[in-house]
């Protein structure tokens, strides 16, 4: 196996506020090597900006490890974590905020290139800052180096929120919710984008979102990791997360969850939860922090264990005392019974005409 | 004028030729260029399109809740009122829009955290709206207040006795719905109802709402840039752009028979989440500023249909089949094979 660019070893990222102990990502392992792509996905406050800003090393864990290139990247002297930084870039949700409104594009593009030496001069950085919008499908160029960025649609400032993330040649981006201001018409072809640089120069992605749709169209040839309130309940390639949801969360998420076709958004069931209530990561459940609101709820044991992220197969994990049990007993979990019944229920549609 | 009627029906509420203006320190802006629609007693009506579009606007509007720069150029907006007298809300007076507003007809706003007072119990917030309206009788209020609440699935005695900040946002903007309710309106316009919420709570809110008006019977009129939640609440769908209605449909054929590149353009870009992966497109270029619109049909330059005669004439809507009107002079090219392409599990581009 080829050394991953990047693992996060059993990471968790404690806040103190007051007294109150949160614990916004608790015990997370993962490993992203070349062209990899791993979609976080969770809802407010499951702790995904906060890992986001772990694998960018702007915010170093409470307890594990973060390895940039199998190195510790907090015990690194200061020239290799800046190298770390260098290739690990973020591009944030809000297009609007994370560009400087009194800066042309071509002075935003500019300074990182002569910065970190990849630019010979200023008229070689301008050709590379132009090169990098052609990238990022702002053409021609000639025509968005000199605008500001309120001259910009939201779509064309987070191509150039991208651009500037390339400016250094990054070996992974981390989109924090990069396409959910944009509206719907034009969402798309920015995730197309993302994919091309993906596809062309070979960029690892940790693609944030709330938005499964977004998600499955991302990643499809990558991994899902589904989190709640910190922990990863479910990980796997995404065809199977999607089409087969192992956790009684991701299979709640999934059924819940409005579709652009009224004759199967219709046939969803009811919610497959016990409770509404999310809890506060200040007063986390005891066990399994899903159990008061799960379906499969088994007194005695997910009210009592903390379930952690186990194999089911070569490729998918899943924390859930129940499914494991199945799994391991060669149950047939009622999740495939239930994705079958959902795909033959897709089919509805053509089949009325 | 085309008839946009639904046959067989007195409408509750008829928009005829609505244009709404702002007015701003460039220039005047038109927001609303020329809105027509009807809606039924009953009916639950989706305005989509993405920001920009108007739709806020024309809600605002149907309450006469415009900001100040706003101005109505033109049009009429037709209610038929509970004794059955046809009024119209743009010539009505202040005192009569108090009237109307909440008794006849309530709006429920993006983000109800914002829609509170803060340092207020939510049982003070009630008294002192029903009192606005004329209602002083606290046993009536309260009782028709548990029972909403309890429609809602939310405890009364908590709530009731709760500030905003007590609760989360989902109980939040389900309380703001039951409130909506409290003086028995006709119509209800919710704004992005459930934008901002996670999806369970979406699920929940949108159970609610859908069981609220089985067991109430009112009209209903989202505003909404989210597709699905459209394809989920509505019996018709008026697609939006740069401020006109540029297709209305009945909701199964705006989704599965669409005849507007638009519509299309943005059925195409929301890809559905269970099945087989979708061809997803984008639509080219964005959305086009109010202040600067196109000449001819403001959607030519980012229409893959556009011929020249698009950009040299403006569409309006047109009966495209019995219920279903379409603003595009090449209606008739417009399909879309979505749903042939799932059935053969389709590859993407």
């Amino acid at each position: 196996m080829p050394e991953p660019i990047l693992e996060l070893q059993q990471v968790s990222v404690h806040f103190r506020r007051g007294r109150v102990l949160l614990r916004a990502v608790e015990d997370i392992s993962f490993q992203l090597g070349l062209g990899d792509v791993l979609c976080l996905v969770g809802e407010s406050g499951s702790g995904k900006t906060t890992l986001g800003k772990v694998v960018a090393g702007l915010l170093r864990p409470t307890v594990g490890v973060v390895r940039y290139r199998g190195q510790d990247v907090w015990r690194l002297d200061s020239g290799a974590f800046r190298r770390f930084r260098r290739a690990v870039q973020i591009v944030h949700q809000d297009p609007y905020a994370s560009l400087n409104p009194i800066r042309t594009v071509v002075d935003t593009l500019v300074p990182p290139l002569l910065h970190h030496r990849i630019a010979r001069n200023r008229s070689d950085a301008i050709e590379r800052a132009a090169r990098l919008l052609e990238l990022v499908d702002l053409v021609p160029p000639e025509q968005f180096l000199p605008k500001y960025p309120h001259q910009l649609s939201g779509g064309q400032r987070q191509r150039v929120s991208i651009a500037r993330a390339l400016t250094v040649q990054p070996e992974l981006i981390v989109a924090d919710e990069a396409t959910s201001m944009v509206d719907v018409s034009i969402r798309v072809s920015l995730l197309n984008t993302l994919r091309r640089l993906r596809e062309e120069l070979g960029v690892a992605f940790l693609f944030i979102t709330h938005d499964l749709a977004m998600a499955k169209y991302f990643a499809w040839q990558g991994r899902i990791a589904v989190l709640y309130l910190g922990r990863v309940v479910e990980l796997g390639p995404t065809p199977s997360v999607i089409g087969d949801p192992l956790h009684p969360y991701t299979q709640a998420l999934l059924a819940a969850l409005p579709e652009p076709d009224p004759d199967l958004t219709r046939r969803k069931s009811k919610l497959l939860l016990r409770s509404l209530d999310i809890p506060s990561l200040a007063h986390l459940p005891s066990g399994c922090p899903f159990h008061p609101r799960c379906l499969r709820f088994v007194s005695g044991l997910c009210d009592v264990e903390r379930p952690s992220l186990r194999f089911v197969d070569a490729h998918r994990s899943v924390a859930c005392h129940v499914v494991v049990q199945e799994r391991a007993a060669g149950d047939l979990p009622p999740s495939s019974q239930e994705a079958a019944t959902r795909r033959a229920d897709e089919r509805m549609p053509f089949e009325r005409g | 004028m085309i008839d946009v009627q639904r046959p067989s029906c007195q409408p509750l509420l008829s928009v005829r030729d609505l244009v709404v203006q702002y007015q701003g320190a460039s220039g005047a802006v038109q927001a609303v260029r020329g809105v027509s629609f009807d809606l039924a007693s009953d009916e639950s009506l989706a305005l989509i399109g993405e920001s920009g579009c108007g739709k806020t606007t024309l809600g605002l509007a149907l309450l006469g809740l415009l900001p100040k720069a706003a101005r109505i150029m033109g049009g009429q907006i037709l209610y038929r009122t509970r004794d059955g007298r046809v009024v119209d809300v743009v010539r009505l007076s202040d005192a009569e829009l108090r009237r109307f507003r909440w008794q006849e007809c309530a709006m429920v706003f993006q983000g109800a955290l914002n829609a509170f007072n803060p340092v207020l119990k939510i049982w003070d917030q009630v008294v002192d709206t029903a009192r606005a309206h004329g209602f002083r009788d606290r046993t009536r209020i309260r009782e028709q207040c548990e029972r909403l609440l309890r429609l809602v699935q939310l405890d009364p005695t908590r709530v009731l006795d709760s500030y905003p900040h007590e609760l989360s946002g989902g109980m939040r903007q389900r309380v703001m719905i039951a409130l909506s309710l409290l003086l028995e309106p006709r119509l209800v316009i919710y704004d992005e109802p459930t934008t901002a919420l996670d999806i369970l709570t979406q699920r929940a809110i949108i159970e609610v709402l859908r069981s609220l008006r089985q067991e109430l019977g009112f009209a209903m009129v989202f505003i909404s840039h989210d597709l699905p939640l459209a394809a989920e609440l509505a019996d018709r769908v008026a697609t939006m752009y740069a401020g006109r209605i540029v297709e209305l449909a009945d909701v199964r054929n705006l989704f599965y028979r669409p005849r507007h590149p638009y519509t299309r353009g943005l059925l195409l870009a929301v890809p559905p989440v269970s099945g087989p992966l979708t061809t997803v497109v984008s639509i080219p270029g964005s959305p086009p500023s109010l202040a600067s619109l196109p000449a001819g049909c403001s959607f030519a330059p980012r229409c893959e249909f556009a011929t020249d005669r698009c950009r040299r004439e403006e569409p309006t809507l047109s009966t495209v089949a019995p219920g279903h009107w379409s603003a595009c002079h090449h209606w008739s090219a417009v399909s879309l094979d979505r749903w042939m392409e799932r059935l053969g599990g389709a590859s993407h581009a």
